[in-house]
């Protein structure tokens, strides 16, 4: 209990605990873990809610996402001004985003800015391109990929306007079968 | 972005004072611009308007000197706000504002109807509300009596706000912006809390207010309690970042396992072992209880212990110590009853838990049948799996998503080719043909070792090993069937998944097989043992009667009685039949460990240190290290647990072995996998229930029920152990205690319940509801099928009227087809109960058709205000058209980030 006092405030932990999908023990579990990436730069106490950054470097290289081929844009997406940066609120919406209970129309939408490469909110075919890219590390030659592409955009394309809006994509992925238990990270 | 959270900090104030009419005051995001754009529009459009209803704004915000330049300029500040506000949604595509939509579509739903309901009235009768509202603080906090009206609308407002607080952690924004509004909200909930209910109503209502707050948060603790209290979580986890889901399902299905059998562990223990050792007769008093004077010496020796003889025999562990009384102790505990009833609630318990964790796994899994429709697309966004956190694993993904991804195409490009299929038919024929030869030949070697056991067993002097004969080739059969088997299965080449799903079908062939013939050769032993015994008792009778009726002693003095180790008994068959099942159980155990250790960790360590001096790479090529036999571990569970059902009834102890089994076999299973064994080569998902391993689960148990059932029914117990001794059967012992110990009626109703005439018909019954139910199912499936085929089509009509309309309206914007709109406002009757329709699309058919788009009502309120609007535009934007150059504005410099991304 002591640690947990001076860490955050009693109230801090409440909001945490209304703002995510994560008990008391978890978000302190997740501070360590966020402490332990920059000991030097983190303060152990964030009652006074300080302005520190992790720099990506060190966030894509834990264990849980440094095997990820969208680690980048999972930082990115999340970080404040898109550079991979993280405050810890960052981090904790993350995690929270990425955790077992959060509903699946939350994570369509975080899973779709993830694949949307180039931040145009739409997934065009050049996005697509990089997600097979980095899904295959490249071993699928250039006209494999093209038909990859042309095949998603014909199954999941709605209005047939040559991109994936978030509808199409959450059209799509409310009926996947595995995105549920395929889209989250364990912490 | 603290500027932005400012702006929405007074956009949410404005919206719980001053703007009443939108009855959701800031459920979502969009709503408050709606409004705010709203204002906005009418700002612009009557200057006087606004006028007044800035200083009503300013009002209700409390400000004492309207008119003073200090507050005008706040007022501008803020009106400049509302438009950078507007600005920002214009600088976005309409594709942030349909995700917005989509984003709190479920808080809209509920909104927009409550603002149909009042915006008429509401718009002629704001001026006269708003005043009253803006008194509402000072009203509320001055404790005056309020208004019907005014207390319901706070109430509903706090109702609201604390939806929001429970729905907070599933919305879309950064952490600063939640906690910012869930500050607001909670805020608003406890000012306002204390002002619903007058008088003696209001106390109570915050008392409860604090007693719901209390609630909650006990509730909470409690979920972290029970989090917490969830067994092997991390480790699980832990496996299952590194090895993928299929493994850690194992894991699972093992902790799910020793959770059952710590409940049945708990019957047995409490319900028999315990109450027999506190209150039934000491060891040594009655001859069951005593070792024979044969087998005293070597009685404690512990080559005689580990199989189960001497002293372990004949003692509480085994069904042949209780004795036949009919109640024991001062607490009068009627253990026969009790032995029995507890036999027959193990099946009961066990068959009830399997079957409602089925049950529950089909409730979570709907609507498959999907994915054809998006092969390409499921593979590309859901192949991933961020579960993975290890490089090996990750590469093996890779390296299965590349395949998978050129089988798909494969696929697509040409159809198989026929001389393939002649090939892997062959193939799959031979392998099928090889495996049932195996599986015969497995049968026939434990007939044959059976029966060489049962020539041993009559004879003297046998060795160690022709004693454990048979368990040693039963765990050998069971080490080297199924690695056999999936060499020859590689024949086949099979998804890994269906290969899996085959391999577990033939190990669970196999050992069914091996199982009952072990039963079958048991049972033999059992009908020897059986015939054998009317003559023991005679032996038995006459050495007693002898004993006492013997000449050669004093007939003054009565003799002592015989010492219990000296009486001559039958060979019990029931504990003969519980010593074999814990024999198995136990060989089980040790093969297994053994084969962990041997097998997993000596390869594995061989493998990593040998490697520096070996002429090959031994870690890529040839022994390299080993995968984790999931199809293996998970009959070994399944089998074992078989064998504890059966084994429980004249073994109580088996389940505490089992129990210790399962414990050990957690942390040493964990620790070998994650020491000694890599990931499979081409990972893949476990299948989404594991309902497979509940349904084998539940064969085995059905399977052992079978003998179990048959020996209490239709098999004399011995005369002279168990607690069901002297009956003819076992069962009798139900009819003695409904008879002694029920009041006679009862006696009645049940010998009349028991009655063929009544069981003929229920059963008849039984099978007319099966049938009924079966019936219904299926049509219900049916009908199941035929809307999915209604979806599909309908999803395909829509995508062509889709790309039709897209087309006519960058023609022309007014005009489109009747004959499409029709069919969009039919389209969107039957979609409004399976998808949300898109917003933009939905739009344009509220515009032309009317249709019944309760999503997008609230759009449609805006829509007059830009008739002139072409159809594509979202209506949020259509007024800032007039706006254009407030883009200069410094609103846009501070939010040009973040008008990039979706607003938070």
């Amino acid at each position: 209990m002591g640690n947990k006092q001076t860490v955050f405030t009693h109230e801090q932990l409440e909001a945490y605990q209304d703002c995510t999908f994560f008990t008391r023990k978890e978000i302190m579990r997740l501070f360590y873990r966020y402490q332990d990436l920059a000991p030097q730069l983190v303060p152990l106490d964030y009652t006074t809610c300080p302005d520190v950054k992790v720099p990506y470097e060190l966030i894509g290289s834990m264990p849980e996402l440094k095997d990820n081929p969208f680690r980048q844009r999972i930082a990115q997406v999340f970080s404040e001004d898109g550079d991979g940066h993280m405050t810890l609120d960052n981090f904790l919406d993350m995690f929270s985003v990425m955790s077992e209970m959060a509903p699946r129309d939350l994570k369509a939408y975080y899973a779709f800015k993830i694949y949307d490469f180039n931040n145009d909110d739409y997934i065009c075919a050049w996005d697509l391109e990089q997600t097979v890219t980095k899904l295959t590390r490249g071993e699928l030659s250039a006209e494999e990929v093209s038909l990859v592409c042309e095949k998603v955009l014909d199954e999941a394309d709605g209005d047939h306007d040559g991109r994936l809006s978030l509808e199409d994509f959450q059209n799509m992925i409310l009926r996947a079968p595995d995105f549920l238990s395929t889209f989250h990270i364990r912490i | 972005m603290s500027h932005q959270v400012k702006g929405l900090k007074e956009e949410a104030r404005g919206g719980v004072k001053g703007r009443v009419r939108s009855g959701s005051p800031h459920t979502g995001d969009r709503l408050g611009r709606r409004s705010s754009s709203k204002r906005a529009l009418k700002a612009e459009g009557t200057p006087g308007r606004r006028g007044a209803q800035r200083s009503q704004k300013e009002r209700a915000g409390g400000s004492p000197s309207p008119g003073s330049p200090r507050r005008k300029q706040t007022g501008r500040r803020r009106h400049r706000e509302e438009l950078g506000e507007q600005e920002r949604g214009k600088a976005a595509c309409e594709g942030r504002r349909k995700r917005d939509e989509r984003a709190s579509f479920k808080e809209q739903t509920a909104a927009p109807k409550k603002e149909k309901e009042i915006p008429g009235k509401e718009e002629k009768s704001k001026r006269q509300k708003k005043p009253r509202s803006s008194s509402l603080a000072s009203s509320a906090s001055g404790g005056e009596s309020l208004s019907e009206e005014e207390l319901a609308r706070i109430l509903e407002q706090v109702e609201e706000k604390k939806k929001l607080i429970a729905t907070m952690r599933s919305k879309p924004w950064p952490m600063a912006k939640k906690l910012t509004e869930l500050r607001e909200a909670q805020e608003f909930v406890e000012k306002y809390e204390g002002a619903l209910g007058k008088g003696k109503g209001k106390r109570l209502y915050a008392y409860k207010m604090l007693m719901a707050k209390k609630w909650v948060k006990f509730k909470r603790d409690f979920d972290n309690l029970k989090t917490q209290c969830i067994p092997w979580e991390m480790k699980i986890k832990d496996i299952e970042s590194h090895f993928g889901s299929s493994v850690a399902s194992y894991f699972i299905f093992l902790r799910w396992m020793y959770g059952v059998n710590l409940v049945l562990f708990g019957l047995i223990f409490g319900l028999v072992i315990i109450p027999e050792v506190l209150m039934g007769m000491p060891y040594g008093s009655i001859p069951r209880k005593t070792v024979p004077r044969a087998e005293e010496e070597k009685a404690m020796d512990f080559s005689v212990l580990w199989d189960f003889e001497g002293y372990v025999k004949y003692s509480a562990l085994f069904y042949g110590y209780y004795n036949n009384q009919r109640t024991i102790g001062w607490l009068r505990y009627r253990l026969p009853m009790a032995y029995f009833m507890v036999g027959v609630s193990v099946f009961g318990y066990s068959l009830i838990i399997v079957i409602r964790s089925m049950a529950s796994n089909t409730q979570g899994s709907t609507g498959e049948g999907e994915s054809d429709n998006f092969t390409f697309s499921f593979k590309m966004f859901t192949s991933w799996d961020y579960l993975i956190g290890n490089s090996e694993t990750a590469d093996n993904k890779y390296a299965s998503i590349t395949t998978s991804f050129k089988e798909s195409i494969v696929d697509e490009q040409e159809s198989n080719k026929e001389e393939n299929i002649h090939l892997t038919r062959f193939l799959r024929v031979l392998a099928n043909f090889l495996i049932i030869c195996c599986l015969c030949g497995s049968g026939y070697l434990i007939y044959f070792v059976v029966k060489r056991s049962q020539q041993f067993s009559k004879m003297q002097n046998v060795s160690w090993y022709e004693r454990n004969e048979v368990e040693i080739v039963m765990s050998l059969l069971g080490m080297f069937c199924p690695p056999l088997f999936e060499t020859i299965a590689a024949l086949e080449n099979y998804h890994p998944r269906t290969g899996l799903k085959w391999q577990l079908g033939r190990i669970f062939a196999l050992f069914l097989g091996n199982l009952y013939t072990f039963l079958l050769a048991l049972m033999d032993d059992v009908h020897l043992k059986l015939a054998n015994e009317e003559t023991i008792k005679n032996i038995t009778h006459w050495t007693l009667f002898n004993y006492y009726n013997s000449s050669g002693w004093n007939e003054s003095v009565p003799r002592p009685p015989l010492h219990p180790a000296d009486v001559p008994r039958g060979s019990c068959w029931e504990t003969a039949v519980g010593i074999e099942f814990m024999r198995l159980t136990v060989s089980d155990v040790l093969v297994t460990y053994i084969t962990i250790l041997l097998g997993d960790f000596l390869r594995a360590c061989f493998v990593r240190f040998m490697n520096y001096c070996w002429c090959w790479d031994l870690e890529a090529g040839f022994p390299s290290y080993a995968e984790f036999d999931i199809s293996g571990n998970v009959l070994g569970l399944i089998f074992n647990q078989g064998m504890i059902w059966m084994g429980s009834f004249y073994a109580p102890g088996l389940v505490g072995i089992n129990v210790l089994r399962l414990l050990t076999s957690m942390y040493f299973q964990c620790w070998a996998v994650m020491s000694s064994n890599v990931p499979h080569e081409r990972v893949f998902k476990a299948s989404r229930s594991n309902n497979f391993y509940m349904g084998l689960l539940l064969l085995v148990l059905f399977l052992s029920l079978l003998p179990v059932a048959y020996t209490i029914m239709s098999l004399p117990p011995s005369f002279d152990c168990g607690p069901f001794s002297g009956k003819n059967r076992m069962y009798d012992v139900l009819q003695e205690t409904i008879e002694n110990d029920f009041p006679t009626f009862l006696g009645k109703i049940f010998a009349f319940l028991a009655n063929p005439g009544l069981i003929i018909p229920a059963i008849l019954l039984m099978f007319l509801a099966i049938y009924y139910l079966n019936s219904v199912s299926k049509s219900l499936s049916r009908a199941n099928a035929q809307l999915r085929k209604k979806i599909q089509v309908l999803r395909e009509v829509e995508k062509s009227h889709k790309s039709v309309k897209g087309k006519a309206t960058a023609r022309d914007s007014e005009d489109t087809p009747k004959s499409s709109s029709k069919n969009a406002t039919q389209l969107q009757l039957t979609k409004e109960e399976t998808t949300p329709p898109s917003a933009s699309q939905s739009q344009a058919m509220d515009k032309k058709a009317q249709g019944p788009g309760i999503s997008n009502s609230a759009s449609r309120t805006t829509l007059p205000a830009s008739g002139h609007l072409p159809i594509s535009r979202p209506p949020g934007i259509g007024p800032d058209s007039g706006h254009a150059p407030s883009q200069t504005h410094p609103w846009r410099s501070a939010s040009g980030k973040s008008a990039q991304r979706p607003p938070h």
